[in-house]
């Protein structure tokens, strides 16, 4: 049961991670749902006038110093999936943990 | 549909802040009592997907793109308050690190996706499961119709909060909002019901909602 999870796992996570290399650069660059509106109905200026949290490593999901945008793309995406399988692994450990004798 | 800074009042903010933060915290003692050494990793794979699959925007009409939400969609593997704990995982990620979304805005954002996303989204869905008798056809009718309303219901959130913000009238977010997202929806729901059947077909034990009652007769046998 246990080595049938992990091929699961295994699995699941490279189709995510194929996903974000091969196609995240050819995803459609039309704003979306929200930003098209707030573009039409001209509020979009307020969202564009300060931002709180300037210390995003990768934002806008491109890695600064690769000139190359649909490279860029692709390893942000790659990197940032990867990212997300390790820290929720990690909260979902601390989660599990605490107040649970094992 | 990730509010950046600026769109919203402090005190929107911070009313949906405290909803969120409370919901979480209930989540997480949810998923603590529940979830052991077998759901972390399963956790860890499913924010994976949704992160990834949340970069792939797809066409919608006028110029105009969607991407997958995926709040019902973890919901449905791993029930509702773990649905809204890796969603607000993915929405805390994607803000801090990809400046997706803005920091002041996390609590509505938060709000929006998980709270009416996955939790509101997984109410409406087993609603629709339990009125269809539990059947598969019913089960993806109710995957389908819910995940449409998920993203349905969020937009309609975001769109009041930008109204009582006094960013846009009501009347003019709301139809524009809830327009251009029901035909997001749809593609929430193609990719959700797909996603799920695939899941379902290979491995029907890891959709939590669809094996209840299979799993429960296992087990009392």
């Amino acid at each position: 049961m246990k080595r049938q999870l992990d091929g699961f796992i295994y699995i699941g996570l490279g189709i995510s991670l194929l996903l974000a290399l091969f196609l995240s650069p050819f995803a459609s660059p039309h704003p979306d749902g929200l930003e098209k509106v707030a573009e039409k109905k001209g509020f979009l200026e307020k969202g564009e006038s300060w931002k709180i949290w300037k210390f995003a490593p990768l934002p806008d999901y491109a890695i600064p110093w690769i000139k190359n945008e649909k490279l860029s793309t692709a390893l942000s995406a790659f990197v940032g999936t990867l990212a997300i399988f390790f820290i929720v692994l990690g909260l979902g450990r601390l989660m599990r943990r605490r107040g649970r004798v094992t | 549909m990730h509010i950046p800074d600026g769109f919203l009042s402090n005190s929107v903010n911070a009313v949906t802040f405290v909803i969120s933060a409370g919901a979480c915290t209930y989540g997480v003692r949810r998923v603590n009592r529940n979830f052991g050494e077998r759901e972390v990793p399963l956790m860890g794979v499913t924010a994976a997907f949704i992160f990834a699959a949340q970069m792939l925007n797809f066409p919608v009409a006028g110029g105009t793109s969607g991407h997958f939400l995926g709040a019902v969609f973890s919901s449905v593997l791993l029930g509702p308050w773990a649905g809204l704990i890796i969603m607000t995982i993915v929405l805390m990620v994607q803000c801090l690190g990809f400046a997706d979304g803005g920091l002041t805005a996390i609590g509505s954002n938060i709000f929006n996706m998980g709270v009416i996303g996955a939790l509101g989204g997984y109410s409406i869905f087993i609603f629709l499961y339990t009125l269809f008798q539990k059947s598969l056809k019913g089960f993806f009718t109710a995957l389908a119709i819910s995940s449409w309303f998920s993203v349905v219901m969020g937009a309609t959130a975001a769109s009041i909060e930008l109204a009582i913000s006094g960013t846009s009238p009501l009347k003019v977010a709301l139809s524009a909002m809830a327009g251009v997202h029901a035909i997001i929806g749809v593609g929430e729901s193609i990719i959700t019901t797909t996603a799920v059947s695939l899941i379902l077909k290979t491995r029907p034990d890891l959709v939590t909602c669809y094996v209840k009652k299979e799993v429960f007769h296992e087990k009392t046998a």
